[in-house]
């Protein structure tokens, strides 16, 4: 009886309000089992009233809908940035963490040295675009909680799926701001492997940020043609009017007289976006604005000195001794032909080559130094190997997830590629990786091996 | 075929895409999960360092944590200015204080959200090992930075304040002119 009737309804809807129906769920009509819909809608629990007295005149379609489409065109960028950081770490050496990610990977490609600022990029606007959008991802939740506590919650399948798939969508957002707001500031407090919650976390938010795009970007266009967006920002508080009711209650039934325009929370939403692309901007573009990223790690000054830039790991927390790298510190040089020991001495007697290369880390900051030192080519050359395939690189630190790395064809060979002893025309300080570390155009940070023990370079 | 799809509708209560789309959706999250493993979601040690758990205090950390603070102050904060207000026998200020206290202090409190590790010390040992620096500066800067904000909006307040009042006095000329002729007419 109850479904016979809905059917009915339904297709009398289909008719009269064609626009309405490509919305989907947002239709006042009851899917099966409609009678159980029904009941839930009758039995709204005590209140519920009180929590749907939602007062703002702001709220309402259009606002949602600029919200969105900001977010619809910056998280594909920070997804894909992210994705990218994942392939540069190298999964198929195994080098990337986590590990083994079946298909949840971009296709597998040799990571670029050129341009040498690459990772520097993709990983500075990964960050950095992932903390300028917190303010719209917050005015966006901001501007469609109504939904949340709207009453009856469910009126069809599709609807319970649909909200279902919401919470693969806000928990994933804000999950991956967090555990990468965190990780950027060094707190681990969350007590889990960062780049494994971080990367699966982001797979999660994907499944949930496709779908919900695929089911409410028709409505997003439809609103945003409510209204023009230069009327909007012609219109005074004094002027500002709430949006028509809508069929999903964002508009608010009783709004109270607005103490803001809809430009003036458009202003305050972008301006609190600025706010933090100025707070944390300096840590990748360095140089003057470092200053301004005043509450960051790598908004710091160290000094003045030439080998003054940010530190990635001390020599302390590595665990380095001024013993392991005096007089008797040897290179250990192998090829599949040969091998050979060589110490600081002799590698200053090699030709020395320098290069402006920058070191960008997975954090998004990055400091551009000039190193000198020997050509990793030169280094094969002396094994006799002169196109390696590949070269493992080990330090002289004994733990930690970043002893060691491996470097492919593109990344031995190209001519920039060093083995640095200098920096800036001094000595390499011993929390910049003295007595040599590896300094790679393009590569992220920490596969630039800090206190180098040994290279080996392979064929294959 | 319509038919059929309309009779789907009704039932579903979307089209066939929307149940195509959601499925694949949880078909895809269901797959991460099961690379990632299912047991590395739970912690059995420190239940609160779960990726699950962490997770699900992401669903409602915005709508049912940080929504009710924020929308509670701002009431207060609209409430308390009303009352202030009525109480006050003069008249009341010509440009209402309201967005000036609301823009620092959500500037502030953002400040706050993004960078509190640094700010109350958290994750010490950590920072020292990666940075060689102590997380020490961080408050100190903050409150420059709250100081700063809460300092210019008085300042953008108090020269709103001078401009809407002078151009109040020169509407008040304007009118006493204009009743001025008007008595003259009569």
């Amino acid at each position: 009886m109850h479904t016979h009737r809905t059917s009915a309804e339904a297709t009398g809807h289909d008719h009269s309000h064609s626009s309405a129906a490509e919305d989907g769920t947002t239709e006042v009509v009851y899917g099966f089992p409609a009678r159980l819909w029904r009941a839930l809608e009758r039995h709204k629990p005590p209140g519920m009233d009180l929590l749907q007295r939602w007062r703002s005149p702001l709220r309402g379609p259009w606002l949602t809908s600029v919200f969105g489409s900001v977010l619809l065109v910056s998280l594909p960028v920070v997804i894909l940035t992210g994705l990218l950081s994942y392939i540069a770490y190298g999964p198929q050496f195994g080098e990337a963490i986590p590990g083994d990610v079946g298909w949840l990977k971009l296709p597998t490609f040799d990571w670029p040295t050129r341009p040498s600022w690459l990772y520097r990029l993709t990983q500075g606007v990964h960050v950095g675009l992932g903390l300028i959008i917190i303010p719209v991802v917050l005015a966006k939740l901001w501007s469609v909680i109504p939904r949340l506590f709207a009453w009856p919650p469910l009126r069809s399948i599709a609807q319970l799926l649909e909200r279902l798939s919401l919470l693969m969508l806000v928990g994933g957002i804000l999950f991956e701001l967090a555990t990468g707001l965190l990780n950027i500031q060094y707190d681990y407090i969350f007590g889990f492997s960062f780049y494994t919650a971080h990367y699966y976390g982001a797979w999660i938010f994907i499944a949930g940020f496709v779908i919900h795009v695929l089911i409410k970007l028709p409505k997003m266009v439809t609103s945003l043609r409510s209204q023009s967006f230069r009327t909007v920002l012609r219109t005074s508080r004094a002027d500002t009017r709430p949006e028509p009711p809508d069929v999903d209650g964002l508009v608010a039934a009783d709004p109270a007289p607005p103490t803001m325009s809809r430009r003036g929370a458009l202003a305050l939403v972008g301006g609190g976006a600025l706010f933090v692309a100025v707070l944390t901007a300096g840590q990748t573009l360095g140089g003057f604005s470092r200053r301004a990223a005043f509450l960051l790690p790598r908004g710091r000054n160290r000094g003045t000195g030439p080998d003054d830039f940010q530190v990635n790991r001390t020599a302390a927390a590595a665990a380095i001794t001024p013993a392991d790298t005096g007089a008797d510190w040897r290179l250990h040089v192998r090829g599949p032909s040969g091998q050979m020991l060589l110490s600081r001495a002799a590698l200053e007697a090699m030709p020395q080559h320098t290069a402006e290369l920058p070191i960008a880390c997975v954090e998004g900051w990055s400091t551009t130094q000039t190193w000198s030192g020997v050509r990793l080519r030169d280094l094969a050359d002396l094994v006799g190997l002169s196109n390696p395939a590949r070269a493992t690189v080990r330090s002289l630190e004994r733990r930690g997830a970043f002893n060691h790395a491996v470097l492919q064809a593109n990344q031995v060979c190209n001519p920039d590629s060093l083995l640095a002893l200098r920096v800036n025309g001094v000595d390499l300080s011993f929390d910049h990786g003295y007595p040599a570390r590896i300094i790679v155009p393009a590569l992220p940070g920490v596969h630039n091996t800090k206190w180098v023990r040994s290279i080996e370079f392979g064929h294959r | 075929m319509r038919r059929l799809i309309t009779r789907f509708a009704a039932f579903y209560g979307s089209n066939p895409l929307h149940l195509l789309g959601t499925v694949a959706a949880w078909a895809l999250a269901g797959y991460a999960v099961i690379v990632l493993g299912p047991h590395a979601l739970w912690n059995s040690k420190v239940w609160w360092q779960s990726i699950a758990v962490w997770f699900l205090a992401a669903v409602i950390g915005h709508d049912l944590v940080l929504f009710p603070l924020y929308a509670l102050a701002d009431r207060s904060l609209t409430a308390a200015l009303a009352a202030m207000r009525n109480r006050r026998a003069g008249p009341s200020p010509r440009v209402s204080p309201l967005n000036y206290l609301r823009v620092p202090t959500l500037a502030a409190g953002l400040s706050l959200l993004l960078f509190f590790p640094g700010i109350i010390q958290q994750g010490k040992a950590t920072y020292s090992a990666a940075t060689g620096q102590s997380q020490e500066p961080f408050f100190g800067r903050w409150l420059l930075l709250v100081a700063a904000l809460y300092g210019f909006s008085a300042l953008a307040y108090a020269t709103r304040l001078a401009v809407a009042g002078r151009s109040r006095k020169s509407i008040d000329n304007q009118l006493d002119t204009d009743a001025h002729d008007t008595n003259g007419e009569i």
